[in-house]
């Protein structure tokens, strides 16, 4: 059947239809929706896991129980999970495992703009590279039959605009897939003895794989009637090149970007009198021309940051395009903002007051550095904000007032809470903020540990934060409402005062949660209002000045009443409930 | 047929994935080859939001570049502003004249620019502006904005109002259809 599906989408049809029966995997745009719509199949576990090392790990192990496996992450994601990686590289699979990874060229949602390909070749580990949604399924399943014939994990490589566009796709059954497990400590267990045996199978393995690569289908030739100009690409780049070029021009399209064919590559070279290679992010397909003697021109037309397009490979390579008019007025940009409601803004507010030094974290939390609250110092990556304090506060940072960090229930699971344990046994000196809105939330909404939740929606396990910081030897633990401001004032006072470290949990669930309750919208007084602005300093969209007077906006508002406890007039008042 | 390129742009949380979606149905209703192309993620968060849909005999790329959208549908009227540079010269923008303030506007750094849709007219762009917002109140939910510019957008193609229709009822939950014809009908007419 012909349907249209999001990329992300046919990547879960994939699985589904090779019938892979296991999916763990921790949220990170652009790869989420793969394992929310995976989850929708009955046939298949899927779960959310705590981060990417521990989703990876339990892929792993479902593939050595014989079934087909799958994890997905985002390109920073393979980061965190990059040592097992590096290790099941070595050990091969029993049924199929496929790793899900997907780039954000163009940082649409992330914090750099890493290139994994990278990995494939520095793992020793194949990747396929889908264009659009079609390959994204077929892909998918090929991925499965890679794994097992060649005894591989195998990546499947998506970036932002091929996982999150829409193509037409054609639906097929599913296949059941299932091995059983023999022991076989020297393929499994890889101690030196070990290890040092499986590196040369897995060098033989790229051999093979490269020899693969000059025949798949998938790495193929796209003649052209004009071969004075030939090109080489993949992935979203491909569909920019044709959209340009049409049949003009012959293309090798490469949907196997790890290990890359050789021969094919040269034969192609010589086709053509100039060789250009189209690649988005950093020199990769190019490197490898290079390393083989062949000459061609990559990087030095297109530039390694951000995204390609239509119109820039169009420029680059000799082909005028025009833009539209532009108006002759300056249109102010509208950058993301916390919601109207968010349970984040009091506490930033907060730390803004006390001038505090807040080293920040991954999530929606994040936009507490925008102005006008500008609450935050720091972001790196998912956890780092805890580490980073013990270091900063050890160093003597912050001497006057004690630094803090910030970040949310999900990611303090994924990797903040070994930061604690690091705080809690070296002793360092720092206030903790746990940010808990009780879901995941920048992703759009995914159940964690501390929710209570799971993937599939089902009440389950919930990590109670307050025992675990107590538990790992934090005495000073306490919960504020991020709503009431005194109480976050007085709680940051004390914690930050206080001579051991402390943990703050700033709990009150996410405004755009179904299940949570909206109050009236705040009544603006303009008779009481002296528009002194007070109520600005919170940067909430739902405020602003009109004629020198606050006005409230009812479709956004709330009715949280944080902008209400700023206002010294009383010219912001909460409505009456009924 | 030549590939048509229809950009959605407006304010993250309109409803813009719902208009996708329902022009989606429609065009694989009718054959095409689509590409629709969404934002997912931090922009979502009241930012500035662009979809593309792009239909035809064989659609390559994903997006929309400067100079070829055939439509700019916007939500709103200063994301209509922004995005003029991507029309082309025979293009048409369809425009909610809802005004939303952006943060920088909000915090008094910038100014809501005056005039807008005069500016694009005088600028040479062929501007189609209305009231979407007033209209979707009047269907019953301010959140059907987004069904009441696809009846707009209708009035602009050759498809019949029973394949549009046809499209919504695949696209909103049965609770929401008769607001959503409603409003459907109020945009096309409007």
């Amino acid at each position: 059947m012909k349907t249209l599906m999001l990329g992300n989408e046919a990547v879960a049809r994939g699985l589904f239809e090779a019938g892979c029966s296991f999916v763990s995997s921790y949220p990170g745009t652009p790869s989420t929706e793969i394992t929310e719509y995976v989850a929708t199949y009955k046939e298949v576990y899927a779960e959310w896991a705590p981060n990417e090392k521990v989703a990876m790990e339990a892929a792993f192990g479902a593939c050595l129980a014989g079934k087909r496996s799958f994890c997905a992450m985002k390109h920073v994601g393979l980061n965190v999970a990059a040592d097992p990686l590096f290790t099941i590289a070595y050990t091969g699979v029993n049924a199929g495992l496929v790793i899900g990874v997907a780039d954000d060229a163009g940082m649409h949602s992330s914090q750099n703009e890493q290139d994994s390909r990278h990995y494939a070749r520095a793992s020793k580990i194949p990747m396929l590279e889908p264009s659009d949604s079609a390959e994204a399924l077929s892909f998918t399943k090929l991925a499965y039959d890679i794994s097992e014939e060649f005894d591989t994990p195998v990546f499947v490589k998506m970036c932002t605009r091929v996982a999150h566009s829409q193509s037409i796709v054609e639906t097929a059954q599913r296949v059941e897939v299932s091995k059983t497990y023999e022991k076989a400590p020297q393929k499994y267990i890889m101690m030196p003895a070990n290890a040092k045996l499986r590196h040369p199978v897995v060098e033989e393995r790229t051999r093979r794989l490269t020899q693969w690569a000059e025949t798949c289908h998938i790495n193929r030739v796209e003649e052209g009637s004009d071969h004075s100009m030939g090109i080489i690409t993949s992935s979203t780049s491909y569909q920019y090149v044709k959209e340009v070029f049409g049949d003009q021009y012959p293309v090798l399209k490469l949907g196997m970007i790890w290990p890359l064919p050789v021969e094919k590559i040269r034969d192609f070279s010589k086709s053509v009198e100039k060789l250009v290679i189209v690649e988005e992010l950093d020199s990769f397909i190019e490197t490898h021309c290079k390393e083989l003697g062949i000459s061609c021109v990559g990087k030095e037309k297109f530039s390694c940051i951000g995204e390609l397009s239509q119109n820039l490979i169009a420029e680059k390579l000799g082909v005028s395009t025009m833009a539209g008019a532009k108006l002759d007025t300056a249109i102010p940009a509208r950058p993301p903002v916390m919601c109207a409601g968010c349970p984040h803004r009091g506490l930033f507010y907060t730390l803004a007051k006390n001038h505090l030094t807040a080293l920040g974290d991954i999530g929606c939390y994040t936009l507490g550095a925008v102005p006008p609250l500008a609450a935050l110092d720091t972001t790196i990556c998912m956890g780092a904000s805890i580490s980073s304090l013990h270091g900063f506060t050890k160093a003597g940072g912050g001497e006057e007032k004690k630094a803090v960090a910030v970040i949310g229930d999900s990611t303090f699971m994924h990797s903040g809470m070994t930061g604690l344990v690091n705080m809690a046994y070296n002793e360092s000196n720092g206030t903790v903020i746990i940010v808990d809105n009780s879901i995941t939330g920048m992703t759009g909404h995914q159940q964690n540990p501390t929710t209570g939740f799971n993937l599939k929606g089902d009440p389950c396990t919930k990590i109670d934060l307050e025992s675990f910081c107590r538990a790992v030897g934090i005495r000073r633990v306490r919960v504020v409402d991020p709503y009431d401001l005194q109480q976050c004032d007085e709680a940051i006072k004390e914690e930050t005062a206080a001579e051991e470290p402390s943990v703050i949990i700033s709990r009150r669930p996410c405004a755009l949660l179904k299940y949570v309750k909206h109050n009236k919208p705040i009544i603006a007084d303009s008779n009481k209002c002296v528009g002194c602005k007070a109520c600005m300093k919170i940067g909430c969209p739902a405020i602003s000045i009109v004629d020198q007077k606050a006005r409230i906006d009812n479709t956004l508002c709330t009715g949280c009443g944080v902008c209400a406890q700023l206002c010294k007039f009383g010219a912001l008042q909460n409505a009456k409930e009924d | 047929m030549k590939t048509q390129n229809i950009m959605i742009v407006g304010v993250g949380g309109q409803g813009s994935l719902l208009a996708s979606k329902l022009l989606g149905r429609l065009l694989l209703q009718k054959g095409y080859d689509i590409k629709v192309s969404e934002v997912h993620g931090m922009s979502q968060r009241g930012g500035s939001v662009v979809t593309y849909v792009r239909f035809g005999d064989k659609v390559y790329s994903p997006v929309i570049d400067k100079g070829q959208a055939d439509y700019i549908v916007s939500f709103e009227l200063l994301e209509a502003a922004r995005w003029t540079e991507y029309l082309k010269p025979d293009g048409k923008i369809v425009v909610n004249t809802q005004k939303i303030s952006p943060m920088p506007v909000i915090t008094g750094v910038a100014e809501y620019p005056q005039n807008l849709v005069e500016k694009m007219q005088s600028a040479g762009l062929k501007v189609d502006a209305f009231d979407a917002l007033k209209l979707a109140e009047q269907a019953g939910s301010s959140k059907a904005v987004n069904i009441v510019l696809m009846g707009h957008l209708s009035r602009y193609f050759e498809f019949t109002e029973e394949e549009w229709l046809e499209a919504i009822e695949k696209s909103v939950p049965e609770k929401f259809l008769e607001l959503n014809k409603t409003a459907f009908q109020l945009g096309r007419n409007g």
